[in-house]
């Protein structure tokens, strides 16, 4: 277990190191620079800004430059909001799509299990077909329509929870954007543990267990559960990698400070270390995920680590 | 009774034919599911074609009588007009055009790239293979709005053949793994050995050999592919970096009704209820078609 953890986390550093460049340099070749949109700026003031910020430098040395800040965690000032570094927007931006990203991961695992697991169970009856058909619509509904839809509903109608906003501490501020968040993934982990429930409960233990005589409560959480989880186990690395990207619509539609909104600002102002700070937040971010789910399942499945 | 004695020769054409599509094509049509989306899809096909030339509104064209008027509020204008005027109806449904024609062109451009690329990986094999897929491991782990944001501020906002590269630049992947499984258990057998073995090159072996064999789970994930390309392409739209006024695609309109959706709702409510139509017809036909194409898996399997 433990040679198989070391060779997956050594895997994850060139993988890294290769999203990193692959950025940098396709974010550097773009045509336009940070500072074209400013016309007044003289040629003497667009030279110093760019000696300023090290533009003026051949992009190797550039390249160089970045590496070498970024081991000391450093990823650089932004250009367009000048009082601020990359760090700084970051540390103020991370923890509200954090909490937000968690809350929906959560909300999506505790609503998809237990409904995917009830339609298991009452197969084909009406609560099974109930299911299954919010599971399509579920899939089917993108966050910019789910999230409006709800906003207009208990936002605007109802007047139950804010229809968009933010106050620090508010946590019904949260509700809708972590729901509408939720929805497709709680709606894929449904269909996944229904259909892995399905397969589990036609397997070999599953019938010596009910021939014993054991009631379906017993089978279920003593027998049955574990097997049918271990694929909604391994979609939790895609489904954390979705809600990372998702986050951004959903931040823009209900307009929460979080840091979506700067991957699509910084790329139009082609802001490059706000871009670049937030490309590798987010690749580390999913990378991570994936070796986390790699893990669990190697440590749950132990035919996956002997590949 | 003559649909009645139609429906009984495709059952028994199910029997008696031995073509992998033929058989398909009948399992398709026996499920009611998959034959009321497939024609919900037709309708609204029809009326992305024929509907701006049947209005008479044009999709910019400003009506100041009546602003923001609710579906069936006036005679003319059937699903109401937005804060400028303009038809709803037919900026839905040139919208729907928009959001077509960019799904199907990149979700050709993504099979194009990833049969190619999935078929050469799983026929070469060894540390090609390990390079090729190695690429597509690492460009997964990218957020793919970053390639696309970027790819799209490249060029001008907006223009059309930079959003279907966009959008088909990153549906490729999942294809070229699905290929590349497939390709990898084909290369084994008999037949691709005797092609081999008659000195053919290794394209023409892909061309004619792997690739037609491959069709079937190929047919089955475009038809899943294309609405997510269609979401996508919302998506982009909707944060304002797809298609720009005064064309009208289902996700700007969804964008444009969000905002006004306090004192209008209709024009949120209607463009979404569209694109939710779309995207859940087309999934129940993608799932379809890949039950009946691969009767084995019954579940439906997707991403």
């Amino acid at each position: 277990m433990l040679g198989y953890a070391l060779r997956r986390i050594v895997g994850v550093i060139p993988t890294l190191l290769i999203i990193i460049s692959a950025s940098f340099f396709i974010v550097r070749l773009a045509p336009g620079g940070p500072f074209d949109q400013e016309q007044t700026l003289s040629r003497e003031v667009r030279a110093n800004l760019d000696r300023v910020y090290g533009l003026d430098q051949p992009i190797t040395v550039q390249y160089g430059r970045y590496l070498n800040a970024l081991s000391h965690g450093d990823f650089g000032p932004s250009y367009k909001q000048r009082d601020f570094s990359v760090n700084e927007l970051i540390a103020q931006g991370l923890p509200v799509s954090a909490t937000l990203g968690i809350s929906a991961l959560l909300l999506a695992l505790g609503a998809g299990i237990p409904l995917g697991l009830l339609a298991a169970v009452r197969r084909q009856t009406s609560v099974d077909w109930g299911i299954t058909s919010m599971v399509v619509l579920g899939l089917a509904l993108p966050g910019f329509v789910t999230g409006p839809l709800l906003a207009l509903l208990f936002g605007v109608y109802l007047q139950w929870l804010p229809a968009g906003g933010w106050e620090e501490a508010a946590p019904r501020y949260f509700v809708l954007p972590a729901v509408t968040l939720a929805v497709p993934v709680a709606a894929y982990i449904a269909r996944l543990t229904r259909s892995s429930a399905l397969e589990v409960f036609r397997a070999n233990f599953i019938r010596t267990a009910r021939a014993r005589g054991l009631g379906l409560r017993r089978i279920l959480w003593g027998h049955a559960l574990r097997p049918t989880l271990l694929p909604v186990v391994s979609y939790i690395g895609p489904a954390a990698a979705f809600v990372v990207t998702g986050s951004l619509v959903v931040e823009t539609v209900f307009g929460l400070p979080g840091t979506g909104r700067y991957l699509v600002q910084g790329a139009i102002n082609r802001d490059y270390p706000l871009v670049m700070g937030m490309v590798i937040i987010y690749g580390t971010l999913v990378l991570l995920f994936n070796l986390i789910t790699d893990l669990v399942y190697g440590w749950l499945d132990p035919r996956v680590r002997h590949e | 009774m003559s649909e009645v004695s139609a429906k009984t020769t495709t059952l028994s054409d199910l029997r008696r034919t031995s073509s992998l599509w033929s058989k398909a094509a009948a399992r398709l049509r026996c499920n009611r599911v998959a034959t009321a989306a497939a024609g919900v899809i037709c309708v609204l096909v029809v009326a992305a074609i024929t509907g701006p030339l049947v209005s008479p509104y044009r999709v910019d064209s400003l009506d100041w009588e009546h602003l923001a008027v609710a579906p069936f509020g006036s005679g003319s204008h059937w699903l109401g007009t937005d804060r400028l005027g303009r038809d709803l109806f037919v900026r839905i449904c040139s919208g729907l055009r928009i959001s077509l024609i960019i799904s199907l062109v990149s979700t050709a451009i993504s099979l194009g790239i990833g049969v190619t690329w999935g078929a050469v990986a799983g026929y070469l094999g060894g540390r090609t293979d390990e390079l090729m897929m190695r690429t597509v491991d690492i460009l997964y782990s990218l957020p793919y709005l970053f390639i696309v944001i970027i790819l799209t501020t490249l060029f001008e906002r907006g223009s059309l053949p930079v959003l279907f590269c966009a959008i088909g630049a990153v549906g490729w992947l999942t294809t070229a793994r699905i290929v590349r499984g497939q390709t990898l258990s084909l290369a084994r057998r008999e037949f691709i050995e005797a092609a081999r073995a008659t000195g053919l090159s290794t394209p023409a072996i892909l061309l004619r050999h792997i690739i037609p064999n491959l069709l079937g789970p190929i047919v089955a994930y475009a038809a899943l592919t294309i609405p997510q390309m269609i979401l996508f392409e919302s998506f982009l739209s909707f944060l304002g970096l797809g298609v720009q006024e005064p064309l009208a695609s289902l996700g700007s309109l969804i964008n444009d009704g969000a905002q006004e959706m306090q004192s209008a709702p209709w024009i949120l409510l209607v463009p979404a209820s569209f694109l939710v139509a779309l995207l859940i017809c087309f999934n129940l036909l993608g799932d379809a078609l890949s039950d009946a194409l691969d009767p084995r898996d019954a579940g439906g399997s997707r991403e």
